[in-house]
This record gives C-alpha cells, structure tokens and sequence, in this order.
C-alpha cells in the first residue's frame, strides 16, 4: 500500500533536522492560520495562486527564491562550523552520513531552487513591462511552470523529515549514485524534485523565447530592445537548449535505478564517464543561463544611474550571443582530469579561455557607460560595483582553471569553491540583489530603504571576500572540498576567518529583512506616485508602480532603443484622454497549481514505490491538461470604461 | 481574432494558409521523395552497392537529406525573410543537437583510447 | 492578447524586422511549440548520444546485427511515412474547413501510427523473451531507452490525435480548435524526423 514507506523513514535518530523541521512546519502551520483566521484564503487564491499575471507569477517566484536562500544558507553555515571546529581530535558535531547529505542539498538548492527561481522571476517580471506587452506569450503555462517550481522546491524540503537526502553531492555521479551504492532514497529525491522542476523551467524557456521573439511593441525591432530583455532571451536559448540533456541524463539514471539498466554501472558496460559527460553538457550552459541576466540587470543599473545610454549596446548584444552559443563548447572544462587526451583536453582549455573575452568586453562597456556619467550612488550601483571587481577576479580564477595542467593540481580543491562561489555570488547573487532593489518600486509602487540596502551590501560584500578569499589560499595549501573532518590543524585560522565571513553575509540576509521590514512600514513616506522613480529609460517605468494588470491602457510605439527615455527627451506628454479601447486578458486559471499538486504526489509516490499513487496523480494531470486544453473561453475583456477610470486615476497621480 | 491574422506577413512551420505550396501536390511530392530515400537507405545499408567503408558516410548524408525534405514539404520551413526567425530557431537546434552528439563520441571515444582496457572478469 | 494597437501602427513596421508588434496568436502559438519541439530533439540528441557511445558495449550480449529484422524496420518506416502524409493531408483537409475529409484522415494516421506501435512492441517482447531485455548490456539500455522514447512520442501522440478529433466532433473546426491541430500535425511531422535518425544510426548502422 506505501510502497517502501514505512515509520522508519522518519530520522528519529537525528534530533537536527528534525527540530529544524519542527520549526519549519510550525512556522508553516502559524502563517496558515493565520491565513484561514483571517479570512484571506479567497484573496490568496484568486490574485496569486490562479494568477497568470506574469508580475504575480515573477514576485512569486522570487519570494520562491528568497525563501529557498535561507535553506540554503542555514546549510552552508552548518558546513562551514562543522569545518571550523572538526580539527585534528575534535569530530564536529556533524556526522559523515548528515555532513554529505547536507552539502548535497546546499548544492542542489542553491542552484535549482535559489539562483533559478531568482533569475526566472525578475525575467517575468519585467521582460513584458521592458518589451511593450501585456503579458508572456503562454501566461497560464507560466503559472504551470512556476508551480512545477515550487513542487520540486516542496519535494527537496519534505527529505528533511522522510526518508533522506542524496549524499551524492549535487551532481550525482556514478557510480556513487547507483542504486549498488546509495541504495536508499536519497539520490530519487534529488532526481525526481529536479526532473518536476526541470520541466517547470522548460517550458518557462520556451515562454520566454516566444515571448521576446513574437511578442513585442509596434516599432520594438530586435536592435531596439533593452539589453536585459536579449539576455532574457539568451538565458531562454540555453535553457531550451540544455535543459533537456539533464532530463535525458537523468532519465538513464533514473531507469539504471527503477529498472535495472546499465547506462552508468560499473558492470554490463556500463560508463560512468557519459554521465559526467551529460551531466556538463547542460551544466555549463546552466552557469551562463544565471548569469547572463545578472549581466542584464547590470546593464540597466549602468545606464539609468549614470544618465547614459548604454556604451556600444551592440557589442552587448553580440557579445551575449556570442556566449550563448560559445557556453556550448566548453563544458569539458568541468572533467578535465578524467583522462582525456591532450588534443580534447587542449580544445575545450581553449574554448573556456575564448569565453572570457566577451565577458571582459561587457566589463568595459559597463565601465564606459560609467564613465563621465553623473553617476546616482543608490544600492543597485554599490552591487553593480562590487560586482565588477569581485566578477573580474572569479573570471581570472576561471581562466586560470581553464588550463588542464593547472586544474589537475587544484581540481576539487577549495579553490574551485571559492571560485565558482565567487562568480556565482559575486556575480549572480549581486545581479538578483541589484535587481531587487531596482524594480521593487515598479512591483509594489513604494522604493526599499536605502540605508539598510547599502548596509546590506557591504555585509554581502565584506562577508564574500572574508568567506571565500580563505578557500582560494587553502586550496593551494592541499584542502579538498567537501571536508567533514580536517586532519591539518594549520588550516585552521583560514577556516575561521571563512566561517566569520559566512556569519558576516548572515548579517547582509539580516539587513536585507529589515529593508523590507522598515520599508513597509514607512511605505506611505516612500510612495512612487511618478511610476518612474529613477529617471529610467526603458518602457517599464512608462507605466504605473505597481502597474495595472494589462500594463498599458495602449501600447506604445517605439522608434529608439531607450524608448521612455526619448519620449521624456522630446516631453511627449501623455494624451489626456486617448482613445482606449478594450482589452483581452487571460483568466486567471488554478491549472497550474492542480498539475503541480498532483506532480508533487506523483514525485514522492515514484520515491517511495507506492505505485498506485503514481497512477492516480499521473491520471490526475492528464485529466487536468485535457480539460484545459478543451476549454476556448480564456480571456476576459477589460471594458472601456474601467480601463479609462484606471488612467484617470495614475494620470492624477493617486494610487491605480 | 483569428481572422486577423492576414494583418502580418510574420510565419512559422506549419502556418499552412499563406503558404503557396501547401497543396495535396507537395505533400504527396514530399511523401515520393521520402519514400525514395527510405529505400535508397535500406539498399545501401544491406548491399555492396557503396564502398563498404563509406556506407556510413553514405547513410548520413540520405538521413540528412530525407530529414530535409521532411522539413520543407511536411514542416513548410521556407526560406523567404519572414522565416528568418524558425530557420535560426532550428540552426541553433541542429548546432546544439550536433555539439552534445559528436562531443560526446569523440570525448568518450578519446577517454576510451587513453584508459588502460578493464580485465574481462570485471567487465561482468 | 490584443491587437488592436498593431492595426493602427504604421504598414511600414509590420514588415521586415518584426517591429510590427505583437504576432497574432497562431503565429505565437505555433512558434511556441516550434521551439518545444526543438527542444525535444535536444532531449533525443543525448539519448542519441549514449546510444552512440554505448552500442559497442554488448557486455557479451547479442549485438544489433543478431537482434534487429530490417523487414520489419522498413514496414515500420513506411506506416509512419504514410501516416505523416495522412495527417498532413487531413490539416490540409481541416484549413478548407472539410471536416468529413479531416476525420478519414485522421481515422488513416490513428491506424497507421498504431500499426507502427503494435509492431515495435512485438519486436521488443521478442528480444526480452529471447533474453535481449534492456537489463542485458548497456547497448541494450540505450537501444531500448532510445527507442522507446521515441515509442512513448508516438503513444502521446495517439492520444493528442484521439482528444483532437473529439475537439472537433464536439466543437467544429474553430479557430482555436485549428490552432490546437496545427500543433498536432507539427509533433506528428516531427516524431518522423527523429524515426529518420533512429533507423539509419540504431537499425541501419547497428545491423551491418
């Protein structure tokens, strides 16, 4: 009847996740009642969960990824103690068995459920409001894709308390992840909440290709787009172009394990190497599909706080397409010490290098366009700052690390941590952050407080440089990663230094929480009557903060690339009562939540071979799909009338 | 507001309707072509007709071909302007589709040729 | 979506480099599914390619030339040939809005794909019954993987194509309805590109 399920999946054994679960699900059970208490739940249901609205579905998946950030990182400081005091005789307080599991899911949930949710949910947001357009270009999809999200998010989390986590590191290898060797459940949480999400972020690439390809204002061509909406596109390219590898890759394991195949086993000619293999393939475009929309946000920052056009937007755009199709020729770089020979080897070490040229264009144009700019020191620009000097020494680590002889001295070392930790905080972690605190006041119509944004900041900043400067020197001392136990005690001090550095970045999460703390409370002060509070030069500041939920009473027509900007270059005043004419709009529609709340059963029956669930929930989708895919009546139409009272109202300059 | 659809000259595979050459008459060309490539595979593959060795090379090039006539007269994939965007759409595809395969053979394929051959009784 | 905003926007800007504005939905819907099915012969590309890398290693196992029956894989080929054909005749049949012709059609592709389908499955019980299951050997992991995959396309497939002709019984060739066919003869065309490759590398290749 349950499958593999029984009551000794619950880890009575561990008291730690299970009180950090405790706590979780008290916290969890207080905000519901709070909820059922105060009679919201209708609220909740029809403006967010059956939303469509791709600036719901974008702050929704943020706050995915912002919550999701807080696991992830209570599994770094974990880590990061266990290192600083298992020494010499000491043994932490972090067995083997939980350490593994813990880096495992730090790993997993950083990249799949923190930096994606993170980057996916800006592009929602303002990729429309930036091109023009009403909404993406399959918006309940994008409910479904969100909601796919968030149940492999809830899948990696339920671990916690049944069953276990994989402690085959984040990109489960064979032979270590074969069911010979981790027999239990862990490694079929870790591929089933990914394949769940995985399709999730499919289809969300799909979404956004077609959006910003057949979806765009009168006049927008492709040389007048804002530069984050062509990294936008990049990152949709890849993910449409990648995320399938990991699907098909983890299709093989996953039949290696239910079905006794032999893609990866030691026995029966099986190879471990193609699974490496795949797994890169899509993980390097992975990298670039993070952080070529922090590149965009930066982009943005850049020339709106400077006053300034962007410097030589083509050699922007090139240089993102130029990445987009280089990030597929590299990913060997990730298994050079496997034993390839040193024609492969050479090959993809100088591809890895080719691809920080354009990357080392983009630092200069971003630099230009600072240039000689009256530049606004507001949050955004300090993470725009920061990032460039922290992105330029990951890349030159990077570079480095892209040649084989020099990798096969530091592969798996502690400077491999610090540099991907480099570039991906430094980098795409600034971006998001950069991001948040530029287009909040476009989301909720009121700015974030700059005071607690800066502090924030330089706790993120400080914090960095304190916590993975140290790896860099350990690696080179002989320090893998992944430690549970450290035999050297003169690494010691470093160990602390980095776990001070960890704290320090917990202090920037703090601030970060006071921000939006202080700023809701003072939000009547800091109120964005204008819809344009940094003097912005792309579309989305052309409309209301928060804006209304078609975006545009008319669409605007573009001649120029910084559209808003033009128009407020030439002071075209907005017509006083143009002509409105109705607008369709999607329905709202609970498809996406019903499809993810059966594929997060069918997800954790497959886990646990309770295989009369599986049919049930796999029934249960198609079920819900084909009655969608029956229905034609999917938009409603915005009356005239309501439409031209909404204007009346913005132009008036009160609350939409 | 499908019958506005005419206001654009904008087209993607398959949008049959402005499309002079979907007839009865292309797909049932198409169809003889690739039926005739089908068998032109199946002959080689099975007789001596090409040089043994470059059979393979052969069969590549008449999958290649028969995937292309699958594409024009099945898909409608043109080459006008107003494809620009499904051809580099499928570029890209067939780049991506080429690089996982053919890095993959020769990765392993060089893998294979710098390890030491695993003893026969591990190899069950 | 709405498009009453492009028909106002000047004649010169919907042409050439899409500043026309927004793209009518059955441009937008079939691009969309246009880059889906791309995204599909990514997935098959890497099984493609664990095919490719692991089809020598037979563990001892029967290999391609003692398993595959080309007889059989040519029949195979043309059912789906054909029913490629019928169900592009039949979306012809559905533009001019001649339902009857739409449903022979249609009834013609239902017959032949599941002609394809049966066969295939009756080829893969009688490997597993000779014992050339996919638990075997690597080569035939892949194979089976790889071509059951492109199996479980066409199962789906069927099924889209069932759900279809409901539509269009219960509704009429309606713009939506026609909309929703597109897709399907796009999947369907499609699911023959990828048969292309499977039988020249997995049948025509592996049987030599």
């Amino acid at each position: 009847m349950l499958g593999r399920l029984t009551w000794t999946a619950i880890p009575l054994d561990q008291p730690l996740p299970l009180y950090a679960m405790g706590v979780v699900g008290l916290v969890i059970l207080a905000v519901l009642a709070v909820v059922a208490v105060k009679g919201w739940w209708p609220y909740l249901w029809r403006e967010w969960l059956t939303s469509v609205d791709h600036k719901r579905i974008g702050v929704m998946y943020f706050t995915l990824g912002l919550v999701m950030l807080l696991r992830g990182y209570s599994d770094a400081i974990m880590m990061r103690t266990q290192q600083a005091i298992a020494i010499g005789h000491a043994q932490g307080y972090l067995p083997p068995d939980h350490y593994d599991q813990i880096f495992s899911a730090h790993g997993t949930i950083m990249i799949f459920f923190v930096a994606m949710p993170l980057v996916i949910g800006l592009m929602n947001f303002v990729v429309p409001l930036q091109l023009g357009v009403r909404d993406v270009a399959f918006p309940t999809l994008n409910s479904v894709s969100f909601w796919l999200t968030a149940a492999g998010a809830l899948l990696i989390n339920v671990s916690l308390v049944i069953g276990a986590f994989s402690r085959a590191t984040w990109w489960g290898y064979p032979p270590l992840s074969e069911l010979a060797f981790s027999p239990d459940v862990g490694v079929d949480y870790y591929l089933w909440s990914l394949q769940i999400s995985g399709i999730g972020t499919l289809l969300t690439g799909v979404n956004f290709v077609t959006t910003i390809l057949k979806l765009r204002c009168p006049g927008m061509t492709y040389m007048r787009m804002p530069v984050f909406c062509w990294t936008a596109l990049a990152s949709s390219m890849l993910i449409v172009a990648a995320f399938p590898v990991l699907t098909a890759t983890f299709v093989m394991l996953l039949l290696d394990r239910y079905l006794g195949m032999h893609f990866f086993t030691n026995d029966a000619g099986g190879n471990q190497m193609m699974y490496a293999n795949l797994f890169w393939a899509w993980g390097h475009p992975e990298v670039y599909i993070l952080i070529l929309p922090a590149f965009g946000v930066f982009s943005e920052v850049a020339s709106t706080f400077s006053g300034k056009g962007l410097f030589s937007y083509r050699t922007m755009v090139w240089a993102t397409l130029g990445i987009c199709v280089l990030s597929f020729m590299v990913w060997l770089h990730h298994f050079f010490t496997m034993g390839a020979g040193a024609d492969v080897n050479a090959f993809f070490g100088i591809m890895s290098s080719i691809i920080a040229v354009p990357t080392g264009a983009k630092v200069f144009n971003w630099l230009f366009t600072m240039y000689r700019g009256r530049i606004v020191f507001t949050t955004p620009v300090l993470y725009l700052v920061g990032f460039m000097v922290t992105f330029v020494i990951g890349g030159l680590t990077g570079v480095l690390l892209a040649v084989p002889p020099v990798d096969f001295v530091l592969h798996n070392s502690a400077f491999l941590v610090a540099h991907f930790h480099n570039v991906i905080i430094g980098g795409v972690v600034f971006g998001m952050l950069a991001g948040y605190n530029y287009w909040f006041p476009k989301a909720f119509g009121f700015t974030l407080d700059e005071r607690w944004g800066k502090a924030s900041f330089w706790c993120w900043l400080i914090g960095f440089y304190l916590a993975f400067m140290p790896l860099y020197q350990l690696g080179l001392m002989g320090m893998t990663r992944r430690l549970q136990h450290i035999a050297d005690p003169s690494w010691q001090p470093l160990l602390l230094v980095a776990e001070a550095g960890a704290i320090i970045i917990f202090l920037g999460v703090l601030c970060q929480i006071a921000q939006l703390y202080v700023s809701i409370r003072t939000r009547e002060l800091r109120r964005d009557l204008t819809g344009d509070p940094w003097n912005g030069r792309t579309l989305e500041w052309a409309t209301s903060s928060p804006p209304p939920a078609y975006n545009f009473a008319v669409l605007p027509t573009v001649e120029t690339i910084d559209a808003f900007w033009e128009l407020k270059r030439r002071r075209v005043k907005p017509a006083v009562q143009p002509a409105y004419a109705a607008i369709e709009m999607p329905r709202n529609s609970p498809v996406g939540f019903i499809t993810a709340f059966f594929a997060f059963f069918i997800g954790f029956s497959l886990i646990w071979h309770i295989w009369w669930l599986v049919l049930v929930g796999l029934l249960a989708v198609a079920v819900t799909i084909m009655a969608f895919g029956w229905g034609d009546d999917r938009e409603r139409e915005i009356p005239v009338g309501e439409i031209a009272r909404i204007e009346r109202a913005r132009l008036a300059g009160g609350p939409a | 507001m499908d019958g506005d659809d005419r206001v654009f000259d904008d087209r993607t595979p398959g949008v049959e309707e402005y499309e002079p050459t979907a007839t009865y008459l292309s797909y049932t060309a198409g169809l003889g072509l690739a039926v005739l490539l089908t068998i032109m595979s199946f002959v080689v593959a099975q007789t001596n007709l090409l040089w043994s060795p470059g059979v393979p090379m052969g069969l590549i090039v008449l999958a290649f071909a028969q995937i292309g006539v699958h594409l024009v007269f099945f898909l409608h994939l043109g080459s006008g302007p107003d494809h620009t965007n499904n051809v580099v759409a499928l570029a890209f595809g067939v780049l991506i589709v080429f690089l996982v395969i053919t890095g993959s053979v020769w990765i392993i394929a060089n893998l294979n040729a710098n390890m030491m051959d695993m003893p026969v009784h591990l190899q069950h | 979506m709405t498009i009453t905003a492009i028909e106002r926007a000047p004649a010169a800007l919907a042409r050439g480099r899409g500043g026309g504005g927004p793209a009518p939905k059955r441009t937008v819907v079939a691009y969309g599914f246009w880059i889906f099915l791309l995204s599909d012969f990514v997935l098959f590309s890497g099984l493609f390619a664990a095919y490719a890398v692991l089809s020598a290693n037979t563990a001892g196992g029967p290999t391609g030339a003692e398993l595959f029956n080309l007889r059989n894989v040519f029949i195979e080929t043309m059912c789906l040939l054909l029913s490629s054909y019928t169900a592009g005749l039949g979306a012809l049949s559905a533009e001019r809005r001649r339902q009857d012709r739409f449903l022979i059609f249609a009834a013609l592709t239902f017959v032949l794909g599941a002609a394809f389908l049966v066969i295939e499955a009756r080829e893969f019980a009688r490997m597993v019954s000779e014992g050339a299951g996919p638990s075997r050997s690597a080569f035939l992991s892949s194979f089976f993987t790889l071509v059951g995959t492109h199996g479980v396309h066409v199962t789906g497939g069927l099924i889209f194509l069932l759900y279809m002709v409901a539509q269009v019984v219960a509704k009429g060739l309606r713009g939506a309805v026609l909309r929703r066919l597109l897709c399907f003869s796009l999947f369907w065309h499609a699911l023959d590109i990828v048969w292309v490759g499977v039988f020249t590398l997995v049948y025509l290749m592996g049987a030599r």
